[in-house]
């Protein structure tokens, strides 16, 4: 009897020491192939489209049009932020990664390594970040120095900025977010945020924190706006006040848009490609302005 | 051919095959028994394993060391600074600030779950009569199967308002509204605790303190409160235990700024809320991700400790009333 129940037992440990060993570090890159996925098949029919919060809404418009065009075809969109996604590309648990910035050099490295293939970046969208304050809040624009000050943490009174004498209450993302990313290298130039940025997940948790507070700040897409007030952002104290909108963003006139990107490891081939060439074209641009982002500038 | 075996020898055949039932049946629930505590200790071991390199990799020594969890860096004034920014130029990983946001929370939590419990405990046992015990008692003990998400959303659209407006708040998400939340979630444990202490103190004390000319009152704060003690102070710890490993009422309600200080109208970010904000992100085997393990782990020792303390309470105090756990 204690021979069979020990046997028992070491056997579940091992199986359970099994389960342990495949989550360790050492992930097999042998298996992928070069489109981006498990399996090499060029005409797979699922795909997981995995990253950014910011456009997990965008991705799963695209993947519904794209699934109701294409029977057959199974995309998976999954949000968690540009970084989670950039992880999914380097452990290669995704097939395509949306992300709301651009890589950065190290882990681009990290893909080659890992996956053996070079990160491919398509730009598939165009997205204004909009600075929001609260409806009740008198302040109308804001320039980027300003901006940078206040996040920070050099300005800490609405009034320095045109506003009432009253402490500046700071929202932002959490670091795996791309608009966190984005944010922080274009408005912060790289340095820290203010350690009292209260960090939320997704923007449209931004967006109902600052809708609850007169003297909140917060930054995320355009495709949010909802009961708040985007302000008019001056790229210099000398320059004019720009709102964010279509024209503005693909004009480049507006100073905080950005780029939408997916990202693959190596060239996408097969199903990955048609999906890809899809959302460029004119039937996935014209799914964009639905959902509060904007087409690609034409040419 | 059972049918035949059983017709020769009815009753050794019946036997043999229960004592064969029986062993493969005991020997099952033992593997599933010894399983369970298998998996801890693989979980601990792997929470380990992960958090390992941090005192052994060169690699993770450019960016971090134990010793820097815990220094500050420093402002370009020469300012002590204690900040936890892992996504940055210069990673900075320091702990403090999570570790004192996940006392500051778990503190308020315990400060009002602790008083409502054991005083409903104390009704509920001493006071209310059999009738609306059986109401009160499953009652509270339902909350503890109110999804932490529910309370958490509960907390950042009712609560935090009112907070705000009462208390006049710095921040609308707070450690006193993500505390507050938290105290929902450790009533029950508390609740349940105390009330099995004090229901475990043998009735002669009642009456005997009864029969000496006590009131009710003194009975119970001099003599039930007393003998029960060691169980409420369990049902503390491990409301305490609780407090600190939950994880989503937190990343909802407490705004997760990583602050170092004392003030609870401010935003705080718990060591649960970091690693389940940051883990889905990082890279695996990067410093962050050895951290944030080395943050489980932390977090682990911690639960650990505090349970077994809890249980030993529990445990030393069923034996001094001559109760058999």
């Amino acid at each position: 009897m204690r021979s069979s129940a020990s046997l028992a037992l070491s056997g579940a440990a091992t199986s359970l020491l099994l389960l342990l060993a495949g989550c360790t570090r050492t992930e097999p890159a042998s298996t992928l192939s070069a489109d981006g996925g498990p399996g090499t098949a060029a005409d797979k029919t699922s795909l997981s489209v995995k990253g950014s919060d910011t456009m997990v809404i965008l991705g799963q418009r695209w993947a519904e049009t794209y699934m109701k065009d294409n029977p057959g075809i199974t995309i998976q969109v999954t949000g968690g932020g540009s970084g989670t996604g950039i992880a999914a590309l380097i452990n290669g648990t995704t097939d395509v990664c949306e992300a709301s910035r651009p890589m950065k050099d190290a882990e681009k490295t990290q893909v080659q390594s890992k996956r053996g293939a070079p990160a491919v970046e398509v730009k598939v969208a165009l997205d204004a970040l909009a600075v929001y304050v609260n409806e009740k809040s008198p302040v109308r624009e804001i320039s980027v120095p300003a901006l940078h000050k206040i996040y920070v943490g050099e300005t800490k009174n609405w009034k320095d900025v045109g506003g009432p004498d009253h402490a500046i209450v700071l929202y932002g993302r959490e670091n795996n977010s791309g608009t966190y990313g984005y944010f922080k290298e274009h408005v912060l130039e790289n340095k820290d945020f203010a350690a009292s940025v209260q960090t939320l997940a997704g923007t449209s948790a931004v967006v109902s924190a600052v809708k609850g507070d007169a003297f909140g700040i917060g930054y995320g897409g355009i495709a949010y706006l909802e009961g708040i007030r985007a302000l008019r952002v001056k790229k210099d104290d000398a320059s004019p006040a720009i709102a964010p909108s279509l024209q503005t963003a693909q004009q480049g006139t507006y100073p905080i848009a950005r780029f939408l990107l997916f990202y693959t490891a190596g060239q996408p081939t097969g199903t990955t490609q048609r999906f890809i060439d899809w959302v460029k074209g004119p039937a996935g641009q014209g799914v964009i302005e639905q959902v509060g982002y904007y087409p690609l500038p034409k040419g | 051919m059972a049918m035949d075996l059983a017709r020769g020898t009815p009753e050794r055949s019946l036997k043999r095959r229960r004592g064969w039932v029986d062993r493969i049946m005991e020997g099952a629930i033992r593997a599933v028994a010894l399983l369970s505590i298998a998996a801890i200790l693989l979980i601990l071991v792997f929470v380990g394993k992960e958090a390992l390199p941090l005192l052994t990799s060169a690699e993770v020594h450019r960016e971090v060391t134990f010793g820097s969890l815990f220094a500050p860096s420093h402002s370009a004034a020469g300012e002590a600074l204690y900040m936890w920014q892992p996504v940055s130029e210069v990673p900075k990983y320091n702990i403090l600030p999570l570790v004192v946001g996940s006392i500051k929370v778990t503190l308020v939590s315990l400060f009002f779950a602790v008083p409502l419990s054991v005083g409903a405990a104390v009704f509920v046992s001493e006071y209310a009569s059999p009738r609306l015990r059986e109401i009160i008692k499953p009652a509270i003990e339902l909350l503890a199967g109110v999804p932490s998400v529910v309370i958490g959303f509960f907390a950042l659209i009712v609560m935090a308002t009112w907070v705000q407006t009462v208390f006049g708040t710095e921040h609308r998400l707070n450690a006193l509204v993500a505390g507050i939340g938290l105290s929902f979630a450790i009533c029950p444990i508390v609740f349940s605790v105390s009330e099995d202490a004090l229901r475990a103190v043998p009735r002669t004390y009642r009456e005997a303190a009864l029969a000496m000319g006590s009131t009710r009152a003194q009975a119970v704060l001099r003599v039930v409160l007393p003998a029960a003690a060691p169980g409420i102070a369990a049902s503390v710890v491990l409301g305490f235990g609780r407090a600190i490993g939950e994880t989503m009422i937190v990343v909802i309600a407490s705004g997760n700024a990583a602050l170092l200080d004392a003030d609870l109208g401010r935003s705080a970010r718990t060591i649960t809320a970091t690693i389940a904000q940051e883990l889905g992100e990082v890279v695996i085997g990067s410093a962050h991700y050895d951290v944030l393990f080395a943050l489980g782990a932390l977090l682990f020792m911690a639960t650990f400790v505090v349970n077994l303390v809890g249980e030993r309470i529990v445990h030393g105090m069923r034996r001094r009333l001559g109760i058999v756990a």
